[in-house]
């Protein structure tokens, strides 16, 4: 019963749920005995919280024995990110500097899971600040991809796919600021959804580039997510760039396009996120997908959106610039680690010096440099001035776009999960696996990782569908159709050609 | 545009408030100066007529109820201080100066 409890979807424990054929606490207890057999390998989560989830889950089997009004997700566990506070949970947004730190508050999307009555099972992995497209500038140790535990899980939420692709957790929350939630989801066959720029609280979330930030569901259904989205999203007046914008319809989206009529939607594949630098196997798995996705009536044609080859560029400049500003307030003083110089007057700046060369590792120190300099007097116009006009750019590259089609789709990510280890000295190397999703954060615009298969390596491959600011649900409904689609030629989903893992239990 | 130099890198460290170590200067310089080579692109196509982006949906005169709210927990928040006293964040002199 246990083992099978960690296979189903959310949607399906949600039913199972509120039907009364399992409690709560079972599903819990499921999901906390499978990280206890298999995250030694995988390592998804920095803490686990045994106890208070399964405090919320009693909780909840409580209420809804009294007969209470309960969320459809009442009861159904979930995974957070590490850079999401949670009051009384450690948060360390994978840094030495936020070690043993315990939030005083929750961030507003944290509040909405536990006032719906979501058991928290933990805190997942990611690149130290969200800084990363591999997790492994975790200050904690790697994780490892569920497929091949000799390769990256993606990053910077690399923890929160993992989960989820493990059957660590069924839901799991992520940020992406540049790919962060869709590339993990790309290589370990799940789901993952940037919603609209505003459209979720960033309140609680320890910012990494205020201007790109946002989080997300991750997943391993497009209805999960759907549902996860519509729970987290909303208005929010802890947040001053919160829309106010109602949440569209995402589940009836979902539900839409999972019977499989697209007619009438015209689909626009982004000439700019293909050819040279994406692995053949990856291109063939997109090209299948575009196919299906014609074959359930929808209209495909190619768009150009010029401006898009100069978005790597722009973005090293934008996010190391909000970033370096974000990141100083890690000074020494209020929380998390202090560090004293080992000689010389012990004054607050020379303390912030030594905390801060102690506690940040190699990628941080990169970045806040770079946006420091970028910043700096004599070169702010030609770095950070240029790169919001590429911005500007952007923009107007996918407005002229919408005006032909109601999406634009792309492969997620050039390449399947690399090794361990094999891009870590090439920090240009490293940024270009987020090429095909960076375009989006700069926009604002909403886009969804979608599994569409398994390239020539037998590792999973992700199509990513992006839709205009506000329009959230046609992601949905595109992405469910190809989902149901792709699912009735595997047999059911791609997680179950994955390998099985080996339990210590 | 200026290359990043050791000098450079360290210098603008300095400004960030980041020790380096020798070997930490020597490795950053070298790998941020190909960084910065590569992000330069952006002013290929930044020419004068086109306005700057800072915000992807900007909103405009947000502002809530004038009405106070409970304030965080004082010990919640100073349990998570590198060091406290009397209720109070304890950190080094400020100045430089003898104190």
């Amino acid at each position: 019963m246990s083992a099978d409890l960690v296979r189903l979807s959310a949607a399906t424990l949600s039913q199972a749920l509120a039907r009364g054929d399992v409690s709560s606490v079972e599903v819990t207890r499921a999901h906390l005995d499978r990280i206890a057999a298999v995250d030694g390998d995988v390592h998804a989560y920095l803490h686990v919280s045994d106890e208070q989830a399964l405090a919320t889950a009693a909780g909840v089997d409580k209420a809804r024995a009294a007969g209470e009004d309960l969320h459809p997700l009442a009861g159904v566990p979930i995974a957070v990110k590490d850079v999401v506070v949670t009051r009384g949970l450690p948060t360390t947004a994978g840094s030495k500097i936020l070690e043993g730190w315990v939030p005083p508050y929750d961030a507003t999307l944290v509040s909405r899971l536990k006032a719906a009555g979501l058991p928290i099972l933990g805190k997942t992995n990611m690149d130290e600040f969200a800084m990363g497209s591999s997790t492994e500038h975790s200050a904690y140790g790697n994780t490892h991809n569920p497929w091949d535990l000799t390769r990256i899980p993606g990053g910077s939420g690399g923890g929160s796919a993992a989960a989820v692709g493990a059957y660590e957790a069924p839901l799991a929350i992520g940020t992406d600021t540049g790919g962060s939630i869709r590339q993990p989801a790309a290589v370990t066959g799940t789901v993952g959804v940037k919603p609209t720029y505003g459209s979720v609280s960033r309140y609680g979330l320890i910012a990494l580039a205020s201007s790109l930030d946002q989080a997300g569901p991750v997943t391993r259904t497009v209805l999960d997510a759907a549902l996860l989205h519509e729970l987290i999203g909303g208005h929010d007046p802890l947040d001053s760039t919160s829309l106010t914008d109602p949440v569209p319809d995402l589940v009836g989206a979902a539900r839409l396009g999972a019977a499989g009529d697209l007619s009438g939607v015209r689909i626009g594949v982004v000439r700019e996120l293909g050819g040279e630098g994406y692995q053949p196997g990856v291109l063939a798995r997109f090209t299948e997908s575009l196919e299906l996705l014609q074959a359930a009536g929808a209209e495909v044609v190619e768009v150009s959106c010029p401006h898009f080859d100069y978005a790597l560029a722009a973005y090293y400049l934008i996010l190391p610039a909000e970033a370096s500003s974000n990141l100083a307030k890690f000074d020494g003083m209020r929380f998390g680690l202090r560090v004293e110089p080992s000689e010389g007057p012990v004054t607050a700046e020379r303390v912030m010096a030594a905390t801060r060369g102690a506690g940040f590792g190699d990628e941080v120190k990169r970045r806040i440099i770079l946006g420091t300099y970028a910043l700096s007097a004599g070169y702010y116009d030609a770095y950070y001035g240029s790169a919001q006009k590429v911005r500007t750019l952007i923009q107007r590259d996918f407005a002229a776009a919408f005006a032909q089609v109601d999406v634009l789709v792309s492969p997620t990510a050039p390449t399947t999960a690399f090794r361990l280890g094999e891009k870590l000295d090439d920090p240009l190397a490293m940024y270009l696996n987020d090429v095909a999703t960076i375009p989006v954060n700069l926009a604002g615009v909403p886009g969804i990782s979608v599994p569409s298969g398994l390239s020539d390596d037998g590792l999973p491959v992700g199509f990513q569908v992006i839709a205009p600011a506000r329009a959230d649900d046609r992601l949905y409904r595109i992405g469910a159709a190809l989902e149901a689609a792709l699912e009735e030629r595997w047999g059911g989903p791609l997680l179950e050609q994955a390998p099985e893992l080996e339990t210590n239990r | 545009m200026a290359t990043l130099s050791r000098d450079e890198v360290a210098r603008v460290a300095a400004l960030a408030r980041i020790d380096l170590s020798p070997t930490e200067l020597d490795r950053l310089a070298g790998e941020l100066e190909v960084i910065v080579q590569s992000v330069t692109r952006v002013s290929e196509v930044a020419t004068p007529d086109v306005p700057a982006t800072s915000h992807p949906l900007p909103l405009s005169n947000v502002f809530r109820a004038d009405v106070p709210v409970a304030p965080l927990d004082r010990d919640e928040v100073l349990a998570g201080a590198p060091a406290a006293l009397d209720g109070k964040f304890l950190v080094p002199q400020i100045l430089g100066e003898e104190a």
